[in-house]
């Protein structure tokens, strides 16, 4: 069956493990993303949910465990690796290069180019209409291709690359705190960018602290504490409440979530 | 209507600093060339003006290598090593008797062999660019001392003296090389894949790693091209002067430097414009030229080039 058809879940972690020397930043996190759905990742500071994603795209290998991608296992050893097999990460430091044009930095190491052998160089044209078509579609407020990164605000930089990362047919798209550092109007665009990915049958995993944004946007939570995958729910059928209290524990041994897991 | 259209657009981008931060050098030429036409009648004659391109020629090469490594936010300071250890290379393999030919291939290699060198202290070592080409330095001025035996001696090559001196049409050769070296930059940096991810690497490195870019590598090509360019340079030198003389180029690292700042490229990397470097590298030329026909006292001259890069960098605090 062909990865697009896949039925399944676009990713699946099972059980992963990963030690820093002492220290045990996972220890058995399990994790699901589908096809068309926002998949919510939440977890105090530290309990693993940054680690979590750099295993999985291969920044950092893992221990233990198991990742199955459209139904295949898969461990990944570099990032380039995972963009290959469609899978885009917008990083906290965003990854763009201030000095260069928006469709500079969205052709980044996957320039067009035209002509033959060592002459072929770099079809500008094509790439600034591709840029220019494709984040006019996703964006409501759209800067011009030409400009430069430096001069855009911090939404449209943060659109910018999560508009990158939506693009060149990818299937899953991870973000790690996409808004924290927007004001509510740049939040607000940036959400509604993802509400579109989302229409676009692309899967996204998001990582935030905000609950109020998850219970907003995500389709399902994951609840992470201490390397360890502690709740999964569907955001319908939870509180911001109940999920504060498995984020901290606060229900012992979380009876709360244990009942309920999807 | 248009016209008034086209006024105001011009009115508003001249009100805009940045449009004076971004071109600084080209403005800065255009106000010394004129102060000097207006001090003296001679300075605006072709005869004058080819003799100031054909001086500003191994200066353009200079600062287009240089313009390399600070784009990728590196910085060559062996330069002032490189050039004479390349000219003594050109001069010993000439007089060996391996030909015109060969004696360039070998400048351009010596030079190319001491930029790789740097870009692997740098990039795989990781030592500081400012650190390892100072160390480097340092080694190439006693490797050209050495090779030379501490002697500058005299190159005599019918073809250089035809390169320094011939010209196609009322275009001398010499300058012609310089001017193909800056327009294979400028394709490299604008209309190349290879241009863009060293622009990256010298905007933001771990985006560029990140995006996949191999930024080790890249450091490494633009030490690479940057040690060709100063075989390249080192060759006009040669021609120039018609010999090869193993002391150290202290100016000429200098002004390879100024010319890059004076051009708009920032020293932290990531901007790249070669019209602004070949502006700077002529501001630097002139205001020389200028003062020689003034008659101004040449202890003036680094004064006032001092002054002009300072200036140049206060108005890039204006660049957008
Ligand atoms: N490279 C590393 N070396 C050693 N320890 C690490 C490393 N990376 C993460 N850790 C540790 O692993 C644990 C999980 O960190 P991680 O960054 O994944 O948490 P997080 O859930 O992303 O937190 P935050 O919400 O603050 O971003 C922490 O205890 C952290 O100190
Ligand atoms: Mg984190």
């Amino acid at each position: 069956m062909s990865a697009a058809t896949y039925p399944g879940p676009v990713l699946e972690v099972r059980g992963l493990t990963k030690s820093f020397g002492a220290v045990q930043a996972l220890s058995g996190a399990d994790l699901s993303c589908m096809r068309g759905q926002v998949t919510a990742l939440v977890g105090d500071n530290g309990a693993g949910k940054s680690t979590l994603i750099r295993c999985l795209t291969g920044v950092q290998p893992f221990d233990d465990g198991d990742v199955h991608f459209n139904g295949q296992p898969m461990r990944l050893s570099s990032p380039t690796e995972a963009r290959s097999r469609g899978i885009e990460t917008v990083y906290q430091d965003l990854a763009l290069v201030e000095d260069l044009t928006v469709w500079q930095n969205m052709f980044l190491n996957r320039e067009l180019k035209r002509g033959l052998g060592p002459l072929r160089l770099l079809d500008r044209r094509r790439m600034i209409a591709q840029s220019q078509a494709h984040l006019e579609r996703l964006l409501v407020n759209m800067p011009p291709v030409r400009s430069r990164v430096r001069r855009l605000s911090g939404g449209q930089r943060q659109s910018i690359a999560i508009g990158r990362a939506a693009s060149w047919g990818s299937t899953l798209v991870i973000m790690d705190e996409p808004t924290a550092a927007l004001g509510v109007r740049e939040r607000d665009a940036v959400e509604q960018l993802i509400a579109r990915l989302r229409a676009d049958n692309i899967a996204q995993l998001i990582i935030s602290h905000d609950l109020e944004q998850v219970m907003r946007v995500a389709d399902t939570v994951w609840i992470m504490r201490r390397g360890r995958t502690v709740g999964h729910w569907r955001t319908a059928d939870i509180t911001r409440e109940r999920i504060v209290a498995a984020i901290t524990g606060a229900n012992g041994s979380d009876p709360a979530a244990r009942g309920d897991r999807l | 209507m248009a016209s008034t259209a086209l006024a105001n657009r011009f009115g508003d981008r001249l009100r805009d600093p940045t449009f004076w931060g971004d071109n600084a050098a080209l403005i800065g030429l255009v106000l010394i060339g004129a102060a000097f036409s207006l001090l003296s009648p001679y300075f605006l004659t072709w005869g004058n003006i080819t003799a100031l391109l054909v001086s500003a020629s191994i200066l353009i090469v200079l600062a287009s290598a240089q313009q390399f490594t600070i784009v990728a936010a590196g910085i060559d300071l062996s330069i002032a090593a490189n050039l004479p250890w390349s000219a003594v290379v050109f001069g010993l393999t000439y007089n060996a008797g391996w030909g015109t030919a060969a004696a360039i291939g070998a400048a351009i290699a010596a030079g190319a062999a001491v930029g790789v060198i740097n870009g692997l202290i740098i990039a795989r070592l990781k030592v500081n660019d400012f650190i390892a080409t100072l160390g480097m330095l340092g080694v190439m001025s006693g490797v050209a001392l050495i090779a030379s035996n501490g002697q500058s001696f005299s190159v005599f090559s019918p073809f250089l003296q035809t390169l320094a001196l011939g010209s196609l049409g009322p275009v001398r050769y010499f300058y012609l090389i310089a001017l193909v070296v800056v327009l294979a930059a400028h394709i490299i940096f604008r209309y190349t894949a290879f241009g863009t991810h060293v622009l990256a690497t010298g905007g933001n490195r771990d985006a560029a790693r990140n995006m996949g870019i191999a930024v080790g590598a890249m450091r490494i090509a633009v030490y690479a091209i940057n040690g060709a360019l100063v075989g390249v340079a080192a060759v006009l030198l040669v021609a120039r002067t018609g010999g090869a003389d193993p002391a150290i180029a202290t100016d000429e690292l200098l002004s390879s430097i100024a010319a890059v700042v004076l051009g708009g490229s920032s020293l932290f990397g990531g901007r790249a414009s070669m019209l602004g470097t070949v502006a700077g590298a002529l501001v630097l030329t002139t205001l020389l030229n200028g003062f020689t026909l003034l008659q101004v006292s040449s202890f003036y001259q680094p004064i006032a080039v001092g002054i002009v890069v300072i200036a140049a960098a206060v108005l890039s605090r204006f660049q957008q």
